[in-house]
């Protein structure tokens, strides 16, 4: 579990993060959501602790990230994994040496055992036999699952993603957030996920926390963002009208009514959803 | 201002690098393969850079003793001493700096700006002491080896070229390297070989870690990268052979 208590962050005068908290749960999909500039990246980043936060207390499984000395951040550091927007993955080496790399900074075991753990992680993410092949040879979603099969290679206790879904065909999206999904579960880790992309939201949001110009706006799950009143986070995970159709029909299923400013008879007759 | 917010960073970074090794092994690895890239990596121009400053040297050395007066072992010994205290460390060093220092900035800058320095920090490895310390030791290593190299090989191109050239015999030449050789001069050599190296590999690395942006703004910190290592090469230069050779006299 990841508490986090009263963020505050700024860069020179411009105040990114304000008052912030929030707790993200074990053997979840935790969720930032917001608008790009709203600060989830730089959430995150304090988070993992790239950034320094000006106020507040990140907890990782009750102890103090924030107090924590550069050895004892190390430490807790090698039980996290991240997946980075781009994968970064390292370039001059083959997907078999980018997971062994953890592997190999961390741990004295014979190549064999090594090439074991890598071969089982890549299986994991389906990518089953492209051991010899470079970054650049992969696609961008085998690049994602090859950064997901790092970040889990040390079977780390908490996963970041930072946009996962970015610059992915919708099935290839959901094909990452069901792995992402399967693994949180599998592992039980805590996951967090910078997100923007509405499938993922309504796929995996299990605990959600909507950033609002660098505050907390909203927070709950998947179900409770259909029956939200919050104009601002439906302004933005509704955008479009067909998404705001497809809301309605949920509703309408799930409560027998919809918004008050919404045409129902319009909805019903099938019009705005064919 | 600015001067001493960069040289602050500077001093930081290198203060940042000394922390315990996460695992030997993996930072003897990373060591090795920069002694290759960088050693094995500049060779090829070492070498010819070296056998032409040696061969044009000699040819207007000849040129501009003109007195019948000045025996030709003094073609030798010229060639042989501006080789050694200038040529050799200095003029390598600064095309050095454009080959490694361009390649040490945009390696670091690629790696910043693709987010994967940060990815190595998540993973609990010090990304100073991981990245930038085997390069400064690599050039240390590689840099002097290198300007010994073109020492030899500058004084045999002038060799080649008198010979050549009909301006001198080979005989009288390697008389003229023998006469008055001062051995002071290649521990001078090496002393400015070991700074130049520093500032080669300390300097970039400065730029290429700190980068921020994206293609363009790489592009500009290698650039920047070589000309201020280049101005701090030629200004350590004067300051080493202003306190080292007038104490030498």
């Amino acid at each position: 579990m990841i508490e986090f208590n009263h963020i505050r962050k700024s860069f020179g005068e411009k105040v990114v993060l304000e008052d912030v908290s929030h707790i993200m749960e074990t053997g979840k999909c935790n969720l930032i959501i917001g608008q790009s500039g709203s600060g989830k990246t730089v959430m995150q980043k304090c988070l993992v602790g790239l950034f320094e936060p000006d106020e507040g207390e990140i907890i990782y499984d009750g102890v103090s990230f924030t107090d924590m000395g550069i050895e004892q951040r190390k430490e807790l550091r090698q039980q996290i994994g991240m997946l980075f927007q781009g994968s970064a993955l390292f370039d001059s080496m083959t997907v078999e040496q980018n997971i062994m790399f953890p592997i190999d900074m961390f741990t004295n075991k014979p190549f064999a055992e090594k090439l074991k753990q890598v071969n089982e992680v890549l299986e994991r993410v389906n990518l089953v036999g492209i051991n010899k092949k470079f970054p650049a040879e992969l696609s961008g979603g085998m690049k994602k699952r090859v950064g997901i099969a790092r970040a889990i290679v040390l079977n780390p206790k908490f996963l970041f993603c930072d946009e996962p879904n970015s610059g992915l065909d919708p099935q290839t999206s959901m094909v990452i957030d069901k792995l992402i999904l399967d693994i949180t579960r599998e592992f039980n880790m805590t996951t967090v996920i910078n997100t923007h992309d509405m499938n993922s939201v309504m796929e995996i949001g299990e605990n959600i926390l909507y950033l609002y110009k660098g505050k907390k706006e909203w927070s709950g799950n998947k179900k409770d963002i259909i029956f939200s009143k919050n104009e601002r986070l439906n302004g933005f995970i509704f955008a479009s009208e067909f998404l705001q159709d497809a809301k309605d029909m949920r509703m309408l299923e799930a409560k027998g009514k919809i918004d008050d400013n919404r045409d129902m008879n319009e909805l019903l007759n099938g019009d705005k959803l064919v | 201002m600015l001067f001493f917010n960069h040289f602050g960073r500077y001093l930081i970074m290198l203060k940042g690098m000394f922390t315990r090794p996460e695992n030997m092994r993996m930072y003897w690895k990373e060591l090795m393969h920069q002694c290759v890239e960088i050693g094995i990596g500049s060779l090829g121009i070492v070498i010819i850079i070296s056998i032409f400053m040696g061969a044009v040297s000699a040819v207007q050395t000849s040129y501009q003793l003109v007195s019948p007066l000045i025996p030709s072992t003094t073609i030798a010994q010229i060639v042989r001493d501006t080789v050694i205290l200038e040529f050799a460390p200095t003029v390598v060093c600064i095309v050095l700096a454009g080959v490694i220092g361009s390649k040490i900035a945009s390696e670091l800058g690629n790696m910043r700006v693709s987010e994967q320095i940060d990815a190595l920090e998540i993973m609990g490895i010090n990304t100073k002491s991981y990245l930038i310390m085997p390069k400064i030791i690599a050039c240390l290593i590689t840099i002097p080896l290198l300007v010994i190299l073109s020492m030899v090989l500058g004084i045999w191109g002038g060799r080649l070229a008198g010979t050549a050239t009909g301006i001198i015999s080979p005989d009288t030449y390697d008389m003229g390297l023998l006469m008055n050789f001062v051995p002071y001069n290649v521990f001078f050599a090496l002393i400015k070989a070991y700074t130049f190296a520093f500032i080669i590999s300390t300097i970039p690395s400065y730029y290429g870690y700190y980068v921020k942006g994206g293609a363009l703004e790489i592009g500009r910190s290698s650039t920047k990268s070589v000309v201020i290592s280049c101005i701090m090469i030629l200004f350590a230069d004067y300051v080493l052979a202003a306190l080292l050779l007038d104490k030498a006299g």
